[in-house]
């Protein structure tokens, strides 16, 4: 470990590199040990496999007690930690509340980078996973006996935190897709709701002629999450991994239907681009001058409480899709994760498990607004019948839950998924602010992660 | 000749200059001050320069000082902390460092003074994430030492109190208290510091504004709320409006802003008469 302290931080090349360098020092030291235990194979993902557990050994030590470090950004987190210092009365978390992914993550890498002050259980996008598994940053929950948890999660959820043969975390939450829509602004121009992306076409031209100082969506060309999410809905498999090869392809059928689509948006002007997450946007939202947007199943909340004046104004409704049959994509959400430089692992396991996998803990998550993964939830009496004020005693949770089930599968994010949503902007958002096409904003996209990948010292097929 | 040049100071081209630099620079703030009478929901939906709605200035402060229980409060205490500890930390140095290198002849000056030239040119950001692998391991990372220590170095300060003692303390002064059995300490602390006063004022104001809007370092170093200085805080309230579980409080955000410049603007309008007796001390000297 003395090595990389020398390193500067964030750079997830240099430790690309040394986790190949501990990778093969690890390999050979297994093959030269015991040549039963040579399993995994794939580059990246060949850490010396974990000190096994079983659940009695894990509630075992709970009970024993012990101090973990937890950093996040969850609203909840708080809540679910008090409960569970309540189930385990010798267990203390340390709650670290790191306020968003970006930060999150820096802060994340930093601490792996300089080997102290790591947490033990960390909250990590799906989409940022692979940016610290494939480093070998992440603890194969495997041998704690994880595997058994599948069942409970949704399978584009599992999908996310099982990767590269190993299991990295557990799901918190999920974000399948909807359209939220004002129905104020939609029954002021007779607008009707629609269920493909053409009839959502065709009601943004009418809602531009009835009133061009609304808009039918807002995008500012920095949404890389909903684009992503969008591709991933028309099929799309853009980024694929396998070990230290990355395929970047974003140029495949699902992506050139997606950019087909909704190149329409760009070329009449169909669309806003208020920059997202500001005070305008938020106004933009309460008052109808955006009048839909296709988001995760977590934007009642962010609605809520950031648009508190478009009360009673909005609804939601299935994703548009492109031919009537029902296929939904995920859009954000989070999982937390065990890094490997955590000095308790057993402890932060049995945490993790109770966060992520304990009726008592989802309870709390969800009292304060948060969308579960656990299939138990999505599909309970309670959750589906329960009637948002905010969207007119509409029971949204029945059209949330139902977007659950039609996730496309095999969806694969980036090992530099944050770079590259960084350099979106940039590339596929000048086809928004020129009005030129997307295909060439993609083809400059693509070119990009190609380059950059190669340059981290993948192999990068594109 | 028919243009006449007779009257140089007051030339209408350039008072109109600095009207309007005058204007440009108070817009901002202009619009820092109408806005944090708003609540959130008029923010972008009314004129900016202008107040709008009901004047909700003294709902936004109160707000402000209990939002989270009251962390406002705590983010301000600690920023204190690092200006007192860290900038005046930084002042004492730079007085007895810079002092000492302008009226004391011994080897390797020129070297010393090379390496202060040199970390002058050396922005602070850039070495912040070394500061972090190093404080890592003496495992600092995460105090408030990580904030105050890098603080109290200010290679720009020294510099300037060099440049001042040379001209501000006269040799002859100093042989002087020698001569009458004065020691080093007791001729810096009773004759050369008060000299030293209008850089000294200059000094810490300099390093007392970097510390107060210092961004950088404490970003990387703290991860602990309860640490944060308020130019952290304010900017994770800000971060508050994006993403899944987004709670917007943009009213709160530009409140505070306004709550954390007004300790800053009074330093500096209590100190200015110093400063400035400190700038034309030259002059006098010839």
């Amino acid at each position: 470990m003395n090595d990389l302290k020398e390193e500067a931080p964030m750079s997830i090349k240099r430790n690309l590199t040394r986790s190949r360098r501990v990778a093969a020092a690890a390999a050979v030291t297994v093959l030269a040990t015991t040549l039963a235990a040579c399993g995994g194979g794939e580059p990246g993902s060949g850490e010396e496999p974990a000190e096994a557990a079983s659940a009695e050994e894990i509630e075992a030590a709970l009970e024993e007690g012990g101090t973990i470090d937890f950093w996040t950004w969850t609203p909840q987190a708080q809540k679910q930690i008090d409960a569970f210092e309540k189930a385990y009365p010798n267990m203390t978390v340390n709650l670290t509340d790191t306020q968003g992914a970006e930060d999150h993550n820096t802060a994340l890498q930093n601490a792996i980078s300089a080997g102290s002050g790591i947490p033990d259980v960390a909250q990590l996008e799906y989409q940022s996973v692979p940016q610290f598994q494939l480093p070998g940053q992440l603890t194969d929950l495997t041998a704690y006996g994880f595997g058994d948890h599948e069942a409970l999660y949704t399978p584009s959820t599992w999908g996310a935190v099982s990767q590269n043969g190993g299991i990295w975390g557990l799901p918190q939450d999920s974000g399948p897709m909807a359209l939220f829509y004002n129905a104020d602004v939609f029954e002021e121009h007779d607008l009707v709701v629609p269920e493909t992306w053409d009839e959502y076409v065709e009601q943004a031209r009418k809602l531009k002629e009835a009133d061009p100082d609304k808009a039918m969506i807002n995008d500012d060309g920095n949404g890389a999450g909903g684009v992503t999410s969008m591709i991933w809905q028309a099929g799309g498999k853009p980024f694929q991994v396998d070990g230290d090869t990355v395929t970047v392809d974003l140029a495949d059928e699902g992506t050139q239907k997606w950019a087909e689509m909704y190149q329409q948006f760009i070329d009449e002007e169909l669309a806003s681009d208020i920059p997202g997450w500001t005070d305008e946007w938020y106004q933009a939202l309460a008052d109808g001058t955006i009048a839909s947007i296709v988001v995760g199943a977590w934007m009642p909340g962010v609605l809520e409480s950031g648009a508190p004046d478009g009360s009673g104004k909005w609804r939601v409704a299935p994703m548009p899709t492109y031919d009537g049959t029902p296929v939904n994509a995920e859009n954000g959400g989070s999982t937390e994760v065990v890094p490997e430089g955590s000095d308790d692992k057993l402890l932060a396991a049995g945490f993790l498990q109770w966060l992520n996998a304990d009726p008592e803990s989802i309870k709390v998550f969800m009292e304060t607004g948060g969308f579960p993964a656990t299939v138990a939830e999505l599909e309970s009496e309670e959750f589906l019948g329960f009637e948002s004020e905010y969207f007119g005693g509409q029971k949204i949770n029945e059209v949330l839950a139902g977007g659950a089930e039609n996730v496309v599968e095999g969806w694969q994010y980036l090992p530099w998924q944050s770079y590259a949503n960084s350099i979106f902007s940039d590339t596929v958002g000048q086809a928004y602010l020129d009005k030129t096409s997307l295909l060439d904003g993609l083809a400059a996209w693509q070119e990009e992660n190609v380059r950059y990948g190669t340059e981290q010292g993948f192999t990068v097929n594109g | 000749m028919a243009h006449s040049f007779a009257r140089p100071r007051k030339s209408v081209t350039l008072t109109i200059l600095m009207a309007g630099l005058v204007v440009y620079s108070l817009f901002p703030l202009w619009w820092l001050l109408m806005s944090a009478t708003k609540p959130q929901e008029l923010l972008s939906g009314s004129f900016g320069l202008l107040p709008a709605g009901e004047f909700a200035l003294f709902a936004n402060i109160s707000e402000v000082l209990t939002h989270q229980d009251g962390i406002f409060v705590r983010w301000f205490g600690n920023t204190v902390v690092y200006v007192l500890a860290g900038a005046g930390g930084a002042t004492l140095f730079a007085a007895l460092g810079g002092y000492g290198l302008a009226k004391y002849r011994f080897r390797g000056r020129n070297a010393v003074f090379a390496t202060v030239l040199g970390a002058v040119a050396v922005p602070g950001a850039a070495l912040a994430v070394p500061t972090f692998l190093m404080f890592s391991e003496l495992g600092l990372t995460n105090t408030m030492w990580s904030v105050i220590l890098p603080t109290m170095v200010s290679p720009f300060g020294l510099y300037l109190m060099w440049v001042f003692a040379s001209e501000a303390i006269p040799t002859e002064l100093l042989e002087a208290a020698r001569v009458d059995g004065a020691g080093e300490w007791r001729t810096f602390f009773t004759i050369s510091l008060r000299l030293l006063a209008p850089g000294i004022v200059t000094v810490a104001l300099f390093v007392i504004v970097a510390t107060w809007n210092n961004y950088f370092l404490p970003l990387i170093m703290l991860s602990d709320k309860n640490l944060f200085p308020l130019a952290i805080g304010l900017a994770s309230w800000n971060a508050d409006a994006t993403g899944v579980g987004a709670t917007p409080v943009f009213h709160l955000v530009i409140t505070g802003a306004v709550l954390t410049i007004l300790p800053i603007v009074a330093v500096f309008l209590l100190l200015q008469r110093y400063w400035q007796s400190g700038l034309s001390a030259g002059g006098v000297k010839g």
